[in-house]
């Protein structure tokens, strides 16, 4: 059995869980509908006006509009959903994974090839643990 | 009287079908990973089942964060290809077996598994890429395909214990079903993978090898893994695995390994494609 919320503990993750649920209900909604080409063509045309339709908060709004992709994870953001915004923007999955890795393009793109991200002192925030 | 004689595993990453739809899978870097797929679609094709039952996540396409099935089936006769947000994938519609969707819809209630029905939705990547992968780029399916949903999109996605009863429920399902019918059941998603936050592009070969070698050696041992252990292990997005115990459940306990391709990366994730035969057989 899982205890809960124990995944807490692994780091720069952010899991959708009910209290991100509870916060991020209205931003992932907005990337929902940009699953209409309609929609898309709206959001294209005016960011502003289009995001005044949906109710939110202040933060998420700035994320969205500056593509901070980690800052929408952290105001209830899911990556699902995030990722329709990325896509409207002709970005692929991989280049919003290395943003939000912090690393230049090519960094992330040859991170992957040679074997992806080790698991290796990436399973806890905590360093002991870490180290172990 | 229906029988399932196979078993698939495959990842779904979009960008594979991508790849197929606008004609890459030459290039240096997908060459590797296609190259391995040919012999699984060798033997599919020589194996004709009539269904696939295919087990996959919706990726907030067909449903929303409005509703949440943590297991839905779908019973239509026919599911449109879904807009995922730049148009949808240039594949077959997938037709549905609609008589054989419903009697599972109605024994696995009965069973007591919860199941949402769905008689309309289109289906997104998680169900058209195992179908791309394993058939290739066909003008029609060449099987009718019965969608099962599974909600791994907002935690908690239910137990792989859980995954694994309900595979074994759909066998007794098929099993009970008079029409003479070959049936093969796809669970996709995985492997390892971290699409999100800091730790984005995490790999764990060693963890997958294990998955992949205990499908056949240990599958009841795997149904143990916490959700925890597999987003620590294996990514976040890994958790998906879960889906794969449905597909094994509904297989015989001592079903074999056919065929096995693991390739990194594609895209942000490690892919496999596992075969998986009853030896009860055809």
């Amino acid at each position: 059995m899982t205890e809960q919320n124990d995944y807490e503990s692994i780091p720069g993750t952010y899991v959708y869980d009910a209290r991100r649920g509870r916060i991020g209900y209205a931003l992932n909604m907005f990337c929902m509908s940009l699953n209409k080409a309609e929609n898309r063509a709206r959001f294209k045309s005016d960011e502003a006006a289009y995001l005044d339709t949906f109710p939110l908060t202040a933060e998420q709004r700035r994320a969205v509009l500056e593509r901070d992709w980690l800052g929408m994870l952290k105001v209830g953001g899911n990556i699902y959903y995030t990722i329709k915004i990325a896509f409207c923007d002709g970005l692929t999955f991989q280049d919003v994974a290395g943003m939000m890795s912090g690393v230049p393009k090519e960094t992330y793109v040859q991170m992957m090839l040679a074997g992806g991200r080790s698991p290796e002192g990436n399973r806890f925030k905590d360093p002991v643990k870490a180290g172990e | 009287m229906a029988r399932i004689v196979a078993g698939i595993a495959c990842s779904h990453v979009p960008a594979i079908g991508v790849a197929m739809d606008r004609g890459q899978t030459g290039t240096p870097y997908w060459e590797p990973l296609f190259k391995g797929y040919q012999p699984a679609r060798d033997w599919l094709k020589k194996l004709e089942p009539d269904v696939a039952i295919v087990v996959y996540n919706d990726h907030a396409n067909a449903f929303s964060l409005e509703l949440i099935p943590t297991f839905l089936i779908g019973v239509a006769d026919r599911f449109p290809i879904a807009d995922e947000g730049f148009g949808p994938r240039p594949v077959p519609v997938v037709e549905g077996h609609s008589q054989l969707a419903w009697h599972l819809a109605e024994s696995l209630i009965l069973d007591e598994f919860d199941m949402t029905i769905a008689n309309e939705m289109p289906v997104d990547h998680g169900l058209t890429v195992p179908l791309s992968v394993t058939c290739g780029q066909p003008a029609a399916w060449p099987f009718k395909v019965i969608p099962i949903c599974v909600n791994v999109v907002q935690y908690p996605p239910p137990t792989g214990a859980r995954c694994y009863k309900l595979g074994q429920a759909i066998r007794r399902a098929v099993d009970a079903f008079p029409e003479d019918l070959r049936v093969v059941i796809y669970g996709t998603g995985g492997m390892s993978h971290q699409l999100q936050g800091e730790r984005a592009g995490l790999i764990n070969r060693q963890f997958d090898t294990a998955f992949l070698d205990n499908m056949t050696k240990d599958p009841v041992s795997l149904t143990r893994i916490t959700h925890t252990e597999y987003m620590r292990e294996a990514g976040s997005e890994g958790v998906e695995m879960v889906m794969w115990h449905v597909m094994r459940g509904a297989l015989d306990a001592d079903a074999a390994e056919v065929y096995r391709h693991y390739h990194v990366p594609a895209s942000n994730t490690a892919a496999a494609l596992m075969v998986l035969e009853n030896r009860s057989g055809s």
